[in-house]
C-alpha cells in the first residue's frame, strides 16, 4: 500500500431517494488526501470540557410542536435502519425493508400531510450475505442498501481478504459500505498503515460510499478518536460512523463532539465535507433530537441531510414513529399498535 | 401541518417559551405590591416604586422603598431574635434550613421564572444554574448549623448581619449570605437589588412556610440609600456585601472604627489564559461559560480573554464561529442563550464604556440582539493594557482578545489588573497549568472551566476584588468569631515622639545605635532625626525618627522578598525555629532591655520566653496550617490553597513591645508574607535589638523590615501605600479608624483592634494564621 490519495473517486454522491432540502446540501464526495500528520497529531481533547459541553447540548436547544414533529420526520430519513444478528435469515431482511419502505403508519402519514415516499429511512443496513435480499426488497424504492464488511465487527482477517469481501457486498448491490478499522493501528500508534487500509478499502468501494466505524469504544480516548477520525477522512471516507453497535460502549456525544469536530477542522483545511454517523445504544426520539442538535449547533444545517448524517439504529424508529403519532393524535401511542421492523 | 416539509428545509428551533402563569397568578394576588418582610411578616405595601421586566419593559409589580424607621424595626426585630436562634441547637437550627433548601427545590420552577421575569437572565440559567445552586447553598449550610459547635468550638456568631446584594444573580447571594448566617446562629437584615427584589421577598415566604422564627430573616427594600442606612446603622455587627468596587469602598470608609465585621465580594476583571497547547474548542465553550453566560454580568467572568500567538488565529476564528451560533432574546424562551441586560441603565453603561474604549470598528465584532434592553455577544479584538476596556469592568457581553508570547508574558498579563477574583487557565499540560494557578493573584482559578461554583469551595478575591471567603468552612468562619476579649492594654492616645529632649542616660555601657531594618542592612531614618526612648529613670537610648519615605523603602524592600513566599513550609520552619534558637541564646539580654523599659524583671523574662515559645508554635505551624480538598463536583478536583497575603504592615502595640510585635510577625512570616514592621513607639529598642538575632537566624533580607517613629503616622503611610496589601495595626480606637478608613485606597485586607481587646499571652492560634493567608481555590476537573 501506498500512502498516496486514493483516485477514481466519483465527483456525485449517490442519488439518494429524498430529494435535497437545500440546493448547496448536495455536495462532492470527499477525494480525500494525502496522509497529513499535523493534522491530528497532538491535536488536544479535553475530555472533561466535551463532556460539560455536552450536557449542555440538551439544554441549551429544545423543539417544540410542530417542529418537533419537523425534527423527528426528519430523523426517520436519516436512520439506517439495520439488523445486524446472527439470527438474520433473508425474511428478517425482507421484514426489515418492508418497514424502511413504510416508517411510519398511514394515519401519522396523513397526520403528517406528508406524501408517504417522503417517509423513508436513509438506508437499510445488514451483512454482506443478506445484501442481496434486501436490494431486491427495497427495489424501484430508491433507498440504498448499506453493508457492513471487511470482518465486521472485530475487523481481525487478513486486509485481501476484506477487500474481497466489500468487492462481494458491492456486487450483490450495496451501495454505502460500512467498514471496521483496524483498532490496533491506533492503539499503536501506526497512522500510516490506518491509512493505507482505509485508502484501500476506499478503492475496494468504488462508487460505493465508504463509511468508517471507528470502533470508538475501544480507542477509548477522545485524542485517539479524533486521529482516527482524521485519518479515515485524510483516506477519503465518505462517513465517519462511531460504533459497530458490538463494543462495549456504543456512540456517546462526547465521542460524537469529537468527531464532528474533526470533520469540521477537516473540511476547514481541506474543503470537503465528511458525514458523520452515530450507531448503537440510539434508542429514544430524544436522541434523535439531541443528536440533530449537536449536528447542527457545531457542523450546520447541511449535515442534517441524510448525505452527510446517518444514524445507525434499529428500535429508535419506533420510539419516533410514536412520538410523531401522538402528536398528530394527541393521544399516547403504543407499540403494539405500530408496526414493527 | 402541510407545512412540515417547509420545516424541515429550515430546521430551524423555533421558540419553546416556559409559561409564566403561576408567577403572574402570585404578582397579581399582592395587588397594590410588596412592603417589607420584618419579624415574620410582610408590612404594608408603602411608598412603592415598580419592577420592571427588563426583556419587555412591563411593570411586574411594586416594591416598597425603605424608610429609615424601617430599617429600625428591621434590625430591632433581628437583635430580639438573634440570642434565641443561636441558643437554639444545631439540629434544630439545621432543621430549618434543610427545610429551606427543600422548599426551594419544591418551588424551584417558580422561582426560576421569577427569577428570570425579575432580571432577564435566560430562563435556562436560572433553571439550571442559579436555583439548583441555592438549593445547595442551603444545604451545605443545614449541615454546617448542625456541626457549628463540633467545628467551630468556641466561636460565637456576630450577632445581626447587614447583608447588601446585586441584580445579578439574585437569589444565589442571597443564599450565599442567609445561609451561613443563620447557620452560624445570627440573624439578618438583607436588602435585595432595587432592580431584582422579588425573589427575595418569595423567599421570605418560603422561610415562613419553613418555620423560621420571626425576626431572624429581615428583608428591606429600596434603593442604595437603604443599603447605606444598613451597613451604618449602629445595631449592626457584621456587614457582607457584594457588588460594585465603588460601592465597596464606601462601604469600608462608612463602617471604619465602628467593630462591625465586614466582608466584600467585589468586581473583577478575570483573565482567560489559553495556552497554544489547549483543547481551542473546549476553551472556545469555555469563554461561552466564562463571559456570555448571565450576559456577561458575573463578577468573576472572564473578560480578558489572552491568548498564545501561536494559535490566536485560530482561536478567534473558533471563537467567531461559536458567538455566531449564539441567540440572544426573550429570556423565558428555553432556546435563549443570552437574555436581557438588567435594566436600560446597565445597558447603556455597556454601550458608553466600548464607546469611550476608542477601539477600531475593525477590532469589534458582535453577534445579533434584538431591540429593547438587550446587548449582542461582543468580541474586541487587540486590546491592550493601556486600554480602558483592559482596565474597566465592563459587566456585559464583552470578552477582549490580547495576545501573549510566553508562560512569564501571560502571567504578567494576567495580574496586570487591580482586580483579583477569578482566572481560567487552559492547557493540557498540567505542569504548564498548575504553575500558571500559582501565579495568577486571584482567589478562585478554574483549569479547564469557567465558572464553576459549589457551595463546599471558598469563592472571594485578592487585592480590590475584595476580601473574605464565601461558601464551604472559609464561608462559614466569615459569620463566626471569638468572644470579645477586654485586658489592661494602654487605649489612651500616643504623644509625638520626643527628639532632642534632652536627659540623664543610662551611662556606663557602649552607647548603641538603633537605626531601622531594611532589606536585610541597618538604615537611617531619611528624616535624619532620632526620638528619645524612655525608661523609668529616663532616657535609655534613641531610635530613628521614621517618615513615610521610609515606609517607602521598606515596602519596597519587602517586594523584593518574594523567594519567601515560594520557599517550603519546611524551610520557613527551620529559619523560625533558629529564629527561636538565637533569641535563647540572648534571653537575658532582650529581658534585661524589657526591664530598662520598666519592666518587673520577672515579667521581662516570661516575655522574652513566651516570645521564644511563640517562635517554635509557628514554626510547627509553617508547614501544617496547608489548605483542603473540597468536596464539590465529580471529577473536579477542587483545592484550597493558602497563599500569603503578601507585604503586610504591622503596627505594633506600645505594650509588650517584644512579645507583642513578635505575635504579629511571626505568624505572618511563618505564612511566607513579608512584613513592615512599626514596633511600639515608646519602647522601639526591643526590635531594633532582634536585627542581630534576624540576621544570624537566616531571616532572608526583606521578609521582615522594621521602621521605628510616630506610630499613626507610620500607620497612615502604610494603609495609603498601594503595594501594601494587608496591615494589622494595635493602637487606640482613632488609629483603628484611621486605617480602616484609609485602607480604601487598594482595599487591603485590614486588622485593626484596640490596645485593650487583646491579651498578648494567648495571642497565637488558627485565627493569626487565617489572617496571614488567602485562599486560593483551583478547580481541576479530570477525566480521559
Amino acid at each position: 500500500m501506498t500512502t498516496k490519495a486514493p483516485t477514481g473517486t466519483a465527483p456525485d454522491a449517490v442519488t439518494h431517494p429524498v430529494p435535497a432540502t437545500r440546493g448547496d446540501a448536495e455536495h462532492a464526495r470527499n477525494p480525500g488526501m494525502a496522509l497529513d500528520l499535523a493534522m491530528f497529531e497532538g491535536h488536544p481533547v479535553n475530555t472533561a470540557a466535551a463532556k460539560r459541553r455536552c450536557a449542555q447540548i440538551g439544554a441549551r436547544r429544545s423543539v417544540k410542536k410542530d417542529r418537533q414533529a419537523a425534527w423527528l420526520l426528519n430523523a426517520v430519513r436519516l436512520i439506517d435502519l439495520t439488523t445486524l444478528s446472527g439470527d438474520d435469515t433473508p425474511d428478517r431482511v425482507r421484514r426489515l425493508c418492508a418497514k424502511a419502505r413504510a416508517p411510519l403508519s398511514d394515519r401519522v402519514i396523513a397526520g403528517l400531510g406528508i406524501d408517504p415516499t417522503y417517509a423513508r429511512v436513509g438506508a437499510v443496513c445488514v451483512y454482506p450475505t443478506m445484501v442481496g435480499p434486501a436490494v431486491r426488497a427495497l427495489e424501484g424504492t430508491g433507498i440504498p442498501v448499506a453493508s457492513v464488511a471487511t470482518g465486521f465487527p472485530a475487523g481481525l482477517m487478513p486486509l485481501p481478504l476484506r477487500l474481497k469481501e466489500i468487492e462481494y457486498a458491492v456486487d450483490e448491490g450495496a451501495e454505502e459500505i460500512d467498514i471496521v478499522i483496524t483498532r490496533e493501528h491506533v492503539l499503536r500508534g501506526n497512522w500510516s498503515a490506518l491509512y493505507d487500509e482505509v485508502a484501500a478499502m476506499r478503492a475496494a468501494c468504488g462508487e460505493a460510499h465508504l463509511k468508517a466505524i471507528l470502533a470508538t469504544g475501544e480507542l477509548q480516548t477522545l485524542r485517539n478518536v479524533y486521529a482516527a477520525s482524521m485519518i479515515a477522512m485524510q483516506a477519503g471516507a465518505d462517513f465517519v460512523k462511531t460504533s459497530t453497535g458490538k463494543e462495549p460502549v456504543n456512540a456517546t456525544l462526547p465521542v460524537s463532539l469529537t468527531m464532528v469536530r474533526a470533520v469540521r477542522d477537516y473540511d476547514m483545511a481541506t474543503g470537503h465535507r465528511v458525514g458523520f454517523k452515530p450507531a448503537g445504544g440510539l434508542k429514544t426520539a430524544k436522541d434523535a433530537i439531541q443528536w440533530q442538535v449537536l449536528m447542527n449547533e457545531e457542523l450546520g444545517r447541511p449535515w442534517l441531510n441524510p448525505d452527510l448524517f446517518r444514524f445507525g439504529a434499529s428500535s429508535m424508529l419506533g420510539d419516533v414513529e410514536r412520538q410523531l403519532e401522538h402528536h398528530v393524535t394527541g393521544r399516547y401511542a403504543d407499540g403494539s399498535r405500530n408496526a414493527m421492523a | 401541518m402541510s407545512g412540515i416539509t417547509d420545516l424541515i428545509t429550515a430546521m430551524e428551533y423555533g421558540t419553546a417559551p416556559e409559561g409564566d402563569t403561576h408567577v403572574r397568578a402570585w404578582l397579581a394576588a399582592h395587588e397594590g405590591g410588596f412592603g417589607h418582610f420584618i419579624n415574620g411578616a410582610f408590612t404594608a405595601p408603602a411608598d412603592t416604586f415598580d419592577v420592571l421586566n427588563p426583556a419587555t419593559g412591563e411593570v411586574l409589580t411594586q416594591v416598597s422603598q425603605a424608610r429609615a424607621g424601617d430599617v429600625d424595626t428591621a434590625i430591632s426585630a433581628a437583635r430580639a431574635a438573634q440570642a434565641e436562634w443561636a441558643a437554639r441547637s444545631g439540629y434544630e437550627r439545621a432543621k430549618v434550613l434543610y427545610a429551606i433548601a427543600r422548599h426551594v427545590q419544591q418551588h424551584a420552577r417558580f422561582l426560576a421564572v421569577l427569577e428570570t421575569l425579575d432580571n432577564g437572565k435566560p430562563i435556562r440559567e436560572s433553571r439550571d444554574a442559579d436555583i439548583p445552586l441555592v438549593a445547595r447553598h442551603f444545604y451545605h449550610h443545614a449541615g454546617w448549623a448542625q456541626i457549628r459547635d463540633d467545628e467551630f468550638p468556641d466561636q460565637v456568631p456576630h450577632g445581626v448581619c447587614a447583608a447588601v446584594i446585586p441584580w445579578n444573580f439574585p437569589l444565589l447571594m442571597l443564599a450565599w449570605k442567609v445561609a451561613p448566617a443563620l447557620a452560624a446562629g445570627n440573624a439578618v437584615v438583607l436588602k435585595p437589588a432595587e432592580d431584582t427584589p422579588l425573589s427575595a421577598l418569595a423567599l421570605a415566604q418560603i422561610a415562613v412556610e419553613c418555620g423560621l422564627p420571626a425576626g431572624v430573616l429581615n428583608i428591606v427594600t429600596g434603593d442604595g440609600a437603604v443599603g447605606e442606612m444598613l451597613v451604618k446603622h449602629d445595631g449592626v455587627d457584621k456587614v457582607a456585601f457584594t457588588g460594585s468596587t465603588e460601592v465597596g469602598r464606601a462601604i469600608r470608609a462608612a463602617t471604619a472604627g465602628s467593630g462591625k465585621h465586614l466582608t466584600l465580594e467585589l468586581g473583577g476583571k478575570s483573565p482567560f489564559v489559553v495556552f497554544a497547547d489547549a483543547d481551542l474548542d473546549a476553551a472556545v465553550e469555555g469563554v461561552v461559560d466564562a463571559i456570555w453566560f448571565n450576559q456577561g454580568q458575573v463578577c468573576c467572568a472572564g473578560s480578558r480573554v489572552l491568548v498564545a500567538e501561536a494559535v490566536a488565529d485560530r482561536f478567534e476564528t473558533l471563537l467567531r464561529r461559536r458567538m455566531d451560533r449564539l441567540v440572544t432574546g426573550n429570556p423565558m424562551d428555553k432556546n435563549v442563550d443570552m437574555g436581557a441586560i438588567v435594566s436600560p441603565r446597565q445597558r447603556d453603561r455597556i454601550a458608553d464604556l466600548i464607546a469611550a474604549g476608542d477601539v477600531r470598528a475593525e477590532d469589534i465584532v458582535q453577534g445579533d440582539a434584538p431591540e429593547g434592553c438587550f446587548y449582542a455577544p461582543t468580541i474586541i479584538r487587540n486590546v491592550a493594557p493601556a486600554s480602558l476596556l483592559w482596565e474597566q469592568e465592563i459587566f456585559g457581553p464583552v470578552a477582549t482578545l490580547t495576545t501573549f508570547r510566553t508562560p512569564e508574558d501571560a502571567v504578567a498579563l494576567a495580574n496586570n489588573t487591580r482586580y483579583g477574583l477569578a482566572a481560567s487557565v487552559w492547557s493540557e499540560n498540567v505542569n504548564l497549568a498548575l504553575d500558571i494557578a500559582a501565579k495568577i493573584k486571584a482567589g478562585v482559578i478554574w483549569i479547564n472551566g469557567a465558572n464553576m461554583f459549589d457551595a463546599a469551595a471558598a469563592f472571594g478575591g485578592y487585592r480590590e476584588s475584595g476580601f473574605g471567603r464565601e461558601g464551604g468552612r472559609e464561608g462559614m468562619a466569615a459569620y463566626l468569631r471569638a468572644p470579645a476579649t477586654d485586658t489592661a492594654g494602654d487605649d489612651t492616645p500616643l504623644s509625638p515622639p520626643s527628639v532632642f529632649a534632652g536627659g540623664p542616660g543610662a551611662g556606663a555601657e557602649i552607647d548603641r545605635t538603633a537605626k531601622f531594618y531594611i532589606g536585610g542592612k541597618q538604615a537611617r531614618a531619611d528624616s535624619g532625626y532620632v526620638y528619645d526612648v524612655t525608661g523609668p529613670s529616663g532616657t535609655v537610648g534613641l531610635s530613628g525618627l521614621g517618615s513615610r519615605k521610609d515606609i517607602r523603602n521598606a515596602v519596597e524592600a519587602a517586594h523584593k522578598a518574594g523567594g519567601w513566599s515560594r520557599a517550603t513550609g519546611h524551610n520557613r520552619a527551620q529559619v523560625l525555629y533558629y529564629l527561636g534558637e538565637n533569641l535563647s541564646a540572648r534571653q537575658d539580654e532582650f529581658a534585661a532591655r524589657l526591664v530598662s523599659f520598666g519592666a518587673d524583671p520577672v515579667v521581662a523574662s516570661a516575655e522574652v520566653a513566651e516570645t521564644i515559645q511563640r517562635c517554635f508554635w509557628c514554626a510547627a505551624q509553617a508547614d501544617k496550617f496547608d489548605g483542603a480538598v473540597k468536596s464539590t463536583l465529580s471529577d473536579v478536583l477542587t483545592v484550597a490553597t493558602h497563599e500569603p497575603v503578601g507585604v503586610v504592615g504591622v503596627v505594633c502595640p506600645t505594650e509588650r513591645p517584644l512579645l507583642g510585635m513578635m505575635s504579629m510577625v511571626l505568624p505572618l512570616i511563618a505564612m511566607g508574607n513579608a512584613v513592615v514592621v512599626v514596633p511600639s513607639q515608646t519602647h522601639p529598642l526591643a526590635a531594633t535589638d532582634l536585627y542581630q538575632v534576624m540576621d544570624t537566624s537566616d531571616v532572608p533580607a526583606g521578609v521582615v523590615n522594621i521602621v521605628t517613629g510616630p506610630r499613626d503616622e507610620l500607620a497612615h503611610a502604610l494603609t495609603t501605600h498601594d503595594g501594601v496589601d494587608g496591615l494589622w495595626y494595635v493602637g487606640d480606637a482613632a488609629g483603628v479608624e484611621m486605617v480602616e478608613r484609609d485602607s480604601t485606597g487598594n482595599l487591603k485586607q485590614v486588622w485593626a483592634r484596640r490596645a485593650s481587646g487583646i491579651d498578648w499571652s494567648t495571642a497565637q492560634g488558627r485565627d493569626y494564621l487565617t489572617r496571614a493567608t488567602q485562599v486560593k481555590t483551583i478547580w481541576i476537573p479530570y477525566g480521559e
